[in-house]
């Protein structure tokens, strides 16, 4: 049989001194994917470093009323999470959107922002796929890919990242915080996955070998009238074909802040900055909101069979945002 | 010992709920499944399949593999035991004549079976199997009018294509016409519990442990594929975990099995993963669908053309009966109907609950929604105004025929008398609602067989049959049908299932099996009654006799012979997003007489969750460059998960059908056929678009919403 190591840490410099930075060792998490994709091949680490002891279980407000999240801490608890739950809603209905009772129970935070593609080709090892095999090609591109990216794909992926999570945390302004053997790093989202291009293998900026330690987001007062809405297709246990994490404050019909991101579009969380330009300081009207997703959706390079997210993302964002723009007049 | 006495008749378990036998078993885990057994010595098999779509193997480097640790055989084309080419129970099944030659006839074909000493070694060595291929180009494709097409069966087979009429002179003279096309997808089954055998040589017997909804039929199977005189092949399948027509003939995995533990001189377990699953047991194939209505202004029907088509694989040719059902359900002046079939280098698809009845209602209960729609006539009343006085085709009377109470009491329950037949005016928030309706029926078939009863000499009776109990509750109905027979209390009948040396039977399929059973009970019942006298004493092992249905089933009139149903559905669409949500279900049957409500009536909402499913998620992405499937697992291939499920109620109506001395008409089928329609059919209440394809994706209720502007 396959064989591989087990290391349980019980301090983040062990982890990290365990992991080293040897690409044939995986932190392990909740494993609700890594221990799949090791069941398919996809993943064949030699050594696996179980991080769920690691005392980063916590979540604390900082001195500026953000949230500092432990890496460890489950999807289940930080989706009940008081503090989550009154000033960033949109993030406990991120998590509770996401997987099932039983995964939410084990997956962790970092895992969520590591977890892969649910892309049907890079789930099989007999198919070719550039993000499991570089250079073996991209079979989604002329084949099954109604569920795949509009946004920031490349010709070598059209892969989407599956996580709700990612999606809330992206419109936050999330930074990771990470550890490494040469110390301590931090990555804001926005720059923590990397741009497609000809490296979809490439997923993450953390350096090799690290070890999310935390997520932290700021006080982002507007977050409080927020929303999160996936569309999938069954009513459960299934990944998102589009979402929208928006957070809407209004003031006399004007808009005076928004945060926007989507899911289910792009490799990474996305965040809508065209968007959110075209609205902030213009009126909180349906018509507004439909020109800022078509703003946004403009670079928008659908392929045949995903046209459709183009037109399900926008009524989201449109649609959203007109609830939000009651709650907040209310 | 003792002496038996004139029983008192009592009131009858038929007709009265009762728990399964054998839940506490299942509950606790203490219910063995095929793959659970343990022998001494258990080797592991792990096929390997092919991964082109169309070729022949050059090459396998067993050699490498053979060292590996663990590793006691692989077996391949060049040095498998020879398979005869025999005719099994249905006839030459070319589907397990695997490891024969060097042909791969489509994606997940076994070319390697790998058996280890566990089934990590053999998975791993399995998987480091390298195999090397001439490929060719292949066709996996399907889609309407195919150049390949072609309409199966001879000049003497009638049952492909039945004409009757003028249908072009009865559609132009018709006051309305609905001509479309319907399209489902490929679609499979899988059962719980994945396909697993273990074949072990015992006293000179090959004993199988299999997982199948037929051990007498399997035995007589691998007798006749290995060259063995059937008496010397035993299989039992005492617990299956879901069966749906996928464990209906001997797959795969039971002859490998077999194959394996002749060579190593070893037990030999051979499970299937959930992706082996997807290839190698049979789906229900794509199907297009043109239907042709023309009717008078009232809506009475004048033409019905129902031309069927989906694919084959090019092992075997299996045709999907998509047109069957409107044979049955429908008259018309003229009346046409035809399955055509395409061979594509794909899987062999086979039956699938309801086979044939399942797709074939989406069409022509969509269809008849359209012309209901047009004439402008409740779609209720559309189908009583059509209903036929006898078999639409046939000419022969019904059995029993109950369809008309079915609409009405369903229509009473679900409140149909306040339905606006107009579409798209029903809002709540962001949700659109409709309602919609379809008639469903399936064939009371059933076969000859055979069961034994021994009177035990403690007064209880034993009663063994080779029926399977595919989590349908079949033990427990043949338990109640028993104790009726004998006209004793439940709890004095031992019933043992699932065991080919119990002698043939009719397999747990087409829902024909309780209705098969329970005929040999009775024969074999009527033998006992004819040996035992009051009084006599009964030897410590009891007296057995069997009994044989043959008779029985033969002097059944030829008749038209069908359950019948009508299913109601309420659906949300929200056009904003494409989401469209089954918010209740109604299913009203009448299937005759109901053996065990509380089983049935978990049938019955089974094969409506099924509907519910067909309708809005279940498609294999088929490759079209590789030929294989795309997200070909659970988590790929999406059924409807518990909170798609609304609340469903199914019930029946009180039919009594004198020809048939059981009464029964099955029902594992009837539930799902027509509720993809019906649901359908509610999506376009709800939003004035209609569906023609299924599943309704949210992409596709996005992009009908835009054609309409």
């Amino acid at each position: 049989m396959r064989e591989f190591g087990y290391e349980r840490a019980t301090d983040v410099p062990g982890a990290v001194a365990l992991r080293g930075a040897d690409g044939g060792t995986s932190y392990l998490g909740g494993g609700t994917n890594l221990v799949d994709l090791m069941k398919s091949g996809v993943e064949r680490p030699a050594l696996l470093v179980d991080v769920r002891e690691l005392p980063l279980d916590r979540v604390e407000v900082t001195e500026d009323g953000g949230l500092r999240i432990g890496a460890t801490v489950t999807n289940s608890d930080l989706a009940v999470h008081p503090e989550v739950r009154r000033r960033y809603p949109m993030l406990a209905e991120a998590l509770l959107a996401g997987a099932s009772g039983q995964l939410r129970n084990m997956a962790t935070v970092g895992g969520n922002l590591l977890q892969r593609t649910r892309c049907g080709y890079f789930a099989d090892t007999s198919a070719p796929c550039n993000k499991r095999v570089p250079g073996s090609g991209c079979p989604a591109i002329a084949g099954e890919h109604h569920n795949h990216a509009i946004l920031g794909a490349s010709t070598h992926c059209v892969a989407t990242h599956p996580s709700d999570m990612a999606v809330p945390l992206a419109a936050l302004d999330a930074v990771v915080s990470y550890e490494t053997v040469d110390g301590p790093g931090e990555l804001p989202l926005a720059d923590f996955y990397l741009p497609v291009g000809d490296t979809p293998h490439l997923e993450t900026a953390l350096p090799p070998g690290a070890l999310i330690t935390h997520v932290t987001v700021g006080p982002a007062p507007v977050a409080a009238v927020s929303h999160y809405r996936k569309v999938r297709e069954r009513a459960s246990y299934a990944f998102a074909i589009g979402s929208v994490a928006a957070a809407l404050a209004v003031r006399g019909g004007v808009v005076e802040e928004v945060r926007l991101a989507l899911g289910a579009v792009a490799s990474r969380p996305w965040r809508a900055r065209a968007a959110e330009r075209a609205l902030t300081g213009g009126p909180a009207t349906a018509e507004a909101f439909a020109a800022a997703a078509d703003a946004e959706l403009a670079a928008a390079k659908p392929l045949p069979d995903n046209a459709y997210k183009v037109t399900l993302t926008r009524n989201l964002i449109v649609s959203e945002l007109t609830r939000l723009a009651e709650e907040s007049a209310r | 010992m003792t002496t038996t006495t004139e029983a008192t008749r009592l009131a009858g378990a038929v007709g009265v709920a009762h728990t399964r036998v054998e839940g506490l078993d299942k509950v606790t885990g203490a219910a063995r499944y095929a793959a659970e057994h343990h022998f001494t010595e258990l080797a592991h098999g792990w096929m390997v399949l092919s991964t082109v779509a169309r070729g022949r193997i050059t090459a396998i480097d067993s050699a490498p593999v053979e060292a590996m640790p663990g590793v006691l055989a692989v077996l391949h084309h060049e040095n498998a035991p020879h398979l005869a080419e025999a005719s099994g129970f249905f006839g030459p099944d070319p589907t397990v004549q695997v490891l024969q030659n060097d042909r791969v006839p489509h994606v997940g074909w076994p070319v390697a079976l790998v058996v280890a000493e566990t089934p990590e070694q053999a998975r791993e060595a399995a998987e480091s199997l390298v195999v090397h291929y001439e490929q060719e180009p292949h066709d996996t494709v399907f889609r309407a009018g195919h150049p390949d097409t072609y309409t199966p069966g001879d000049d003497e087979d009638d049952s492909v294509e039945i004409s009757k009429g003028d249908m072009e002179a009865e559609l132009a003279a018709s006051a309305v016409v609905v001509d479309e096309w319907y399209t489902t997808p490929e679609e499979h089954h899988n059962a719980m519990e994945p396909h697993g055998a273990i074949a072990r040589w015992e006293d000179g017997r090959l004993e199988v442990i299999d997982t199948t909804q037929g051990a007498f039929a399997t035995a007589q199977d691998l007798a006749a594929l290995l060259s063995l005189d059937p008496s010397s092949v035993r299989v039992v399948s005492e617990h299956v975990g879901g069966g749906f027509g996928s464990k209906g003939l001997v797959r795969p995995h039971s002859v490998l099995a077999a194959m394996a533990a002749t060579v190593v001189h070893r037990p030999v377990r051979v499970v299937m993963t959930r992706r082996q699953v997807f290839s190698l047991v049979g789906h229900r194939p794509a199907t297009a669908q043109r239907m042709r209505l023309g009717a008078h202004a009232d809506g009475r029907l004048r033409a019905l053309d129902h031309q069927a088509s989906s694919y084959t694989s090019r092992v075997m040719e299996y045709v999907e009966s998509s047109a069957a059902i409107s044979r049955v359900l429908y008259g018309a002046d003229a009346h046409h109907t035809v399955n055509r079939v395409v061979p594509l280098d794909v899987p062999t698809p086979r039956w699938m609950r309801a086979p044939g009845e399942a797709p074939g209602s989406f069409a022509v209960e969509s269809a008849m929604d359209e012309l209901a729609e047009r004439c402008g006539v409740d779609p209720v009343a559309l189908r009583i105004r059509n209903e036929p006085a006898v078999g639409p085709v046939s000419g022969l009377p019904f059995s029993s025929r109950s369809t008309v109470a079915c609409f009405e009491e369903g229509a009473r329950r679900f409140g149909w008398a306040e339905r606006d037949p107009r579409p798209a005016v029903r809002r709540e928030g962001r949700w659109l609602l409709g309602t919609g309706v379809a008639a469903a029926t399936y064939t009371a078939g059933v076969v000859p067989s055979t069961a034994s009863v021994t009177a035990e000499a403690g007064g209880d009776f034993t009663v063994r049959i080779t029926a399977a109990d595919i989590g349908t509750g079949a033990r427990t109905a043949l338990v109640q049908i028993a104790a009726d027979a004998l006209e004793v209390p439940v709890d004095r009948i031992r019933m043992r299932i699932a065991d080919s040396d119990f002698g043939q039977a009719m397999l747990a399929g087409g829902s024909t099996g309780t209705r098969s059973w329970a005929h040999a009970i009775v024969a074999a019942v009527a033998e006992l009654r004819a040996v035992l006298v009051p009084g006599m004493e009964i030897p410590a092992d009891g007296i057995t006799v069997r009994g044989n249905s043959l008779d029985a089933v033969r002097g059944l009139a030829k008749l038209e012979r069908h359950s019948f149903g009508a299913q109601f559905a309420e659906a949300a669409v929200d056009i904003a997003t494409g989401e469209v949500r089954v918010r209740r279900m109604l299913g009203m049957f009448a299937a005759g007489r109901v053996v065990n409500p509380l089983t049935a009536r978990s049938q019955l909402v089974g094969g409506m969750v099924w509907g519910l499913s067909m309708a809005l998620h279940e498609e294999a992405h088929r490759d079209a460059a590789s030929g294989g499937l795309v997200g070909g697992d659970l988590a790929g291939y999406h059924i409807a998960a518990n909170a798609d499920v609304p609340l469903i109620e199914a019930d029946w109506v009180d039919e009594v059908d004198p020809h048939d001395p059981t009464g029964i008409k099955g029902l594992g089928e009837i539930g799902i056929v027509g509720a993809a329609a019906a649901v359908a059919n509610a999506v376009w209440h709800a939003t004035g678009v209609r569906h023609r394809q299924l599943p309704i994706r949210p992409d596709r209720v996005l992009a009908a919403a835009a054609e309409r502007g």
